[in-house]
């Protein structure tokens, strides 16, 4: 009794559910236009056929062709009293017409004898009056070296003789690889170093990301509402001044780039200045905290050392940029080694401004820290004052931040008004914060960081490659550079997410026990974060290799250079066997990747 | 000298794990902490260094404040107290020697030591710890191709080349054998005698407790039961601290 009715219930369900499922897959065969019909065609079939023939002759090889001409006199139309050809001779390739002579668009056939086995070739109508061959149809000759074809004569009429002729072609020598088969090889290499480069970018970057996603590490991070509020306000002024300092030193490194001899001196000199500042300031190890006054000179040392630094990589910068354009010159055709010096002297140049900036808004933040460390001592009403109008101002910073950001993209018409209404609100915000919250109380300053960035990560790794690379084709054009950039921006985001991963899955263990000896945050993931990631970051990096090589080869379908250019181009011009060629190329490359990758994987884990 | 006072600390689930847990160790004392599994011990230990963050209470440490300090001085008292844990707690993939090595992390210049630079007297002194513990031969073998009580050893040599005033040992002997833990527990008691460094070992067995502890502190669900020498535990005492139904063996 109790059992029947829930059955009964059950089987009404699962009745619905199937109902559901039916009407689910109708739909999606309709709006998939699924049509049995056009698959069954004959002129479907025909052409399915054409493309997987051609698919299955890439265009790799070609052959040095011999041709053989044979030619018959012919007469259209007729002559009185009829015609009739010379008897051929029969030891050689000869032809014969049935009829010998015709009108215009009569149908005559036309028989070869005693040609090459197997050749193939045209046959043509030479008119007599004029340069032009006209095809009237292809011959194929059989293992007997005969071959028969029924042509229509072409309604050119004439009294004088013309003629027929009849070109068979012959391959001889050995084969020889074909354009094609060099444009693939090009673009197949292109292909790799795409996904090589992508890779490489797409792992150092991801892999300081992933610490920063990494729940285990951050959520230990905390620092009180002062603090933080000190390093929202610090951490852009740290950004500023590095960008400052980089762009001023870089007019002393061209000073001295203008003669080789001081620049060459510089590079000698200045990394010893360097070497021994920092023996200097770095003590080795420090049993008590040094005076004031010995840690302010320390500071000084290497706040000059930085600066020394700086120029001297503006200065490795533009020599290299120099040195590489004029090996260039001398090397030839290995002038892409010069040229590569010469990029990466411009890539050391960018990357000095950008790594200044975030080292010294690193700085400034932990100068933030000390300073909330220290005020935080502070106990009382005066503390709570504080933190309100550092809350209050750094919620307004933020906001305004943000609000510029927005704007960038929107271009409001009321800038002014927007940006207002932003830092109030913020400001506000940071306001009513900093009044309710108790001045010891710690922020989860760890948390939101890794909350930030897994949300990037996500948000980014949810772009297609395919799509990413249309916004670097406008940025940088159409070919292989925008293709890199596009896969390394997809390979930050997708390793990153997956590095994280890795960070929060080690064993706590040995994090605590580092931690337990008075080893900071950079140190305990030098000691016992990286020797535990190690394994699982190679694997992933060799699937994103993988990844990267695959994807490589479609992304020239969007303008990323790579084969998948070269590929969607004959595709386009129905250059199926051309196309086959770079299908070939793909899979093999991948195939490789595939098994390289797995070897390697299986070695490191 | 430590002196803990008032110690409380309730886990995120609501778990109160210590409960006003009062007590003083004087300098190079041995003194186990006993108690049932889930008792507190761990999450004690742990406060100590701050591991685990109290919810309330202080912990004061020859006149600091432990439980006040700030990230700067937190690491200037951790590389002072030793620590040696149930599960050694080694980085596996890394050689003995910088496991040892990374017990000077606290001391050494931060920067050097990311390129696993350490001063010449470190890495001696990380030999001569090794050496203590006989297994000086091991330092280039990666750490999880020890057996458990080598990794033991290392975790003991790790601790020592900090240079602590402490040591605070969560169950170092619990993972081994009867033989092993006896060799262990001898070397722990040498630092303590030889070198007057306080030692705070929680311990499963009692017959480790007689054997090696000056004091014997326990705790049953995070409050303290007992404090005294090993041979007050009576039987009486022993049922307190385990519990109604617990039968003393041997
Ligand atoms: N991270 C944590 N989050 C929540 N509760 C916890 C946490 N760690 C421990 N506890 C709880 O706190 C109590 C005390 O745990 P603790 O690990 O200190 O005990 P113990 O005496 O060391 O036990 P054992 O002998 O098994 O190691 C237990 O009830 C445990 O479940
Ligand atoms: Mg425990």
């Amino acid at each position: 009794m109790d059992k029947k009715k829930p059955n009964l219930l059950r089987s009404l369900g699962i009745g619905l559910v199937v109902l559901a499922v039916l009407f689910i897959y109708a739909y999606g065969f309709q709006v998939t236009k699924v049509n049995l019909a056009e698959t069954k065609s004959e002129h479907r079939r025909e052409q399915l056929t054409r493309i997987l023939r051609a698919l299955a002759h890439p265009e790799l090889f070609s052959y040095e062709t011999e041709d053989t001409m044979v030619s018959l006199p012919v007469m259209v139309p007729c002559p009185e009293g009829g015609f009739q050809p010379e008897t051929p001779d029969t030891s050689e390739p000869y032809l014969v017409m049935t009829p010998a002579c015709g009108k215009g668009l009569k149908i005559a056939i036309v028989e070869g004898f005693n040609f090459e086995p197997f050749s193939s070739g045209p046959l043509n109508f030479r008119p007599a009056d004029s340069e032009v061959n006209l095809q009237l149809g292809s011959i194929k000759v059989d293992r007997d070296g005969h071959f028969e074809i029924e042509v229509r004569l072409s309604n050119r009429p004439n009294d004088k003789v013309q003629e027929l002729q009849a070109i068979t072609r012959r391959n001889v020598g050995a084969p020889s690889l074909t354009r094609t088969a060099f444009e693939t090889w090009d673009k197949i290499v292109e292909t790799v170093f795409i996904a090589l480069l992508a890779t490489t970018l797409g792992t150092l970057l991801a892999l300081p990301l992933s610490f920063l996603a990494a729940r285990n590490l951050m959520k230990d991070v905390k620092s009180s509402l002062i603090s933080m509020s000190l390093s929202i306000l610090f951490i852009p002024v740290g950004f500023y001044i590095g960008i400052k300092v980089a762009s001023w030193s870089l007019p002393v490194s061209v000073m001295l780039t203008g003669n080789p001899f001081v620049a060459i001196a510089g590079l000698l000199i200045l990394p010893i200045i360097i070497w021994s500042g920092a023996r200097f300031a770095l003590s080795q190890s420090e049993d008590e905290k040094p005076l004031l006054n010995t840690r302010l000179i320390r500071w000084l040392v290497v706040a000059i050392i930085a600066l020394v630094l700086i120029v001297v990589l503006h200065l490795l910068s533009n020599q290299a940029m120099l040195g590489g354009n004029n090996a260039a010159k001398l090397l030839g055709s290995f002038d892409f080694l010069g040229l590569f010096v010469r990029d990466l002297g411009d890539i050391l140049g960018i990357v000095i401004g950008t790594v200044t900036a975030i080292v010294s808004a690193g700085i400034l933040n932990s100068l933030a820290g000390r300073l909330g460390l220290i005020l935080n001592r502070k106990s009382g009403t005066l503390i709570h004052i504080l933190q309100v109008t550092l809350a209050t101002t750094a919620g307004a910073l933020l906001f305004f931040l943000l609000a510029a950001m927005i704007n960038w993209f929107y271009q409001f018409n009321n800038t002014m008004g927007f940006f207002t209404a932003a830092a109030s609100i913020g400001g506000i915000l940071g306001f009513i914060l900093g009044l309710i919250n108790n001045p010891e109380r710690s922020m989860p300053t760890g948390m939101i960081v890794y909350f930030v960035s897994r949300t990037i990560l996500n948000a980014t790794r949810s772009v297609e490659p395919l799509v990413m690379v249309i916004i670097f084709v406008v940025w940088v054009g159409i070919g292989p550079f925008a293709g890199s950039m596009a896969l390394a921006l997809h390979t930050i985001a997708a390793l990153g997410k997956l590095y994280s991963e890795q960070v929060e899955n080690i064993m706590a263990g040995p994090l605590e026990a580092v931690r337990a000896t008075g080893a900071n945050r950079l140190q305990t993931i030098i000691y016992a974060v990286i020797p535990q990631i190690i394994p699982p970051y190679i694997s992933f990096t060799m699937y994103r290799w993988d990844i990267n090589v695959r994807m490589s080869t479609i992304i020239g379908f969007a303008g990323g250079g790579g084969i998948g250019f070269l590929l969607i181009q004959n595709i386009n011009v129905l250059n199926y066997r051309a196309a086959s060629a770079q299908m070939l190329a793909i899979a093999i490359v991948v195939a490789s990747m595939d098994y390289i990758s797995s070897v390697v994987r299986e070695r490191f884990v | 000298m430590l002196k803990i006072q008032n110690l409380t600390k309730i886990y995120d689930g609501g778990v109160l794990a210590l409960d006003k847990v009062s007590f003083e160790v004087p300098q190079g004392q041995f003194t186990a902490i006993i108690g049932l599994s889930g008792s507190g011990k761990s999450t004690l230990l742990r406060c100590i260094n701050r591991l685990v963050e109290p919810t309330s209470g202080d912990i004061f440490w020859n006149g600091t404040n432990i439980t006040k300090a700030n990230d700067d001085e937190l690491r200037l008292i951790r590389r002072k107290i030793g620590m040696v844990f149930q599960h050694f707690n080694l980085v596996h993939r890394s050689s003995v020697l910088t496991n040892v090595l990374a017990g000077r992390l606290g001391y050494v210049n931060p920067i050097m030591s990311l390129f696993n630079r350490f001063p010449k007297s470190d890495i001696e002194n990380a030999f001569k710890q090794l050496e203590r513990v006989g297994i000086a031969d091991k330092a280039h073998s990666r750490a999880d191709e020890l057996s458990g009580g080598q990794q033991q050893r290392v975790g003991i040599a790790r601790a020592m080349i900090q240079e602590p005033d402490i040591i605070l040992a969560d169950e170092p002997v619990a993972s081994l054998d009867p033989v092993l833990a006896h060799s262990i527990m001898q070397y722990l008691e040498k630092i303590n005698k030889e070198e007057g460094v306080t030692i705070l070992c929680s311990l499963h067995f009692l017959d480790l407790v007689h054997r090696y502890a000056d004091r014997v502190v326990a705790l049953n669900e995070g409050k303290l039961m007992f404090d005294g020498k090993p041979t007050d535990i009576d039987d009486k005492k022993f049922k307190d601290i385990y519990g109604r139904e617990a039968e003393r063996v041997g």
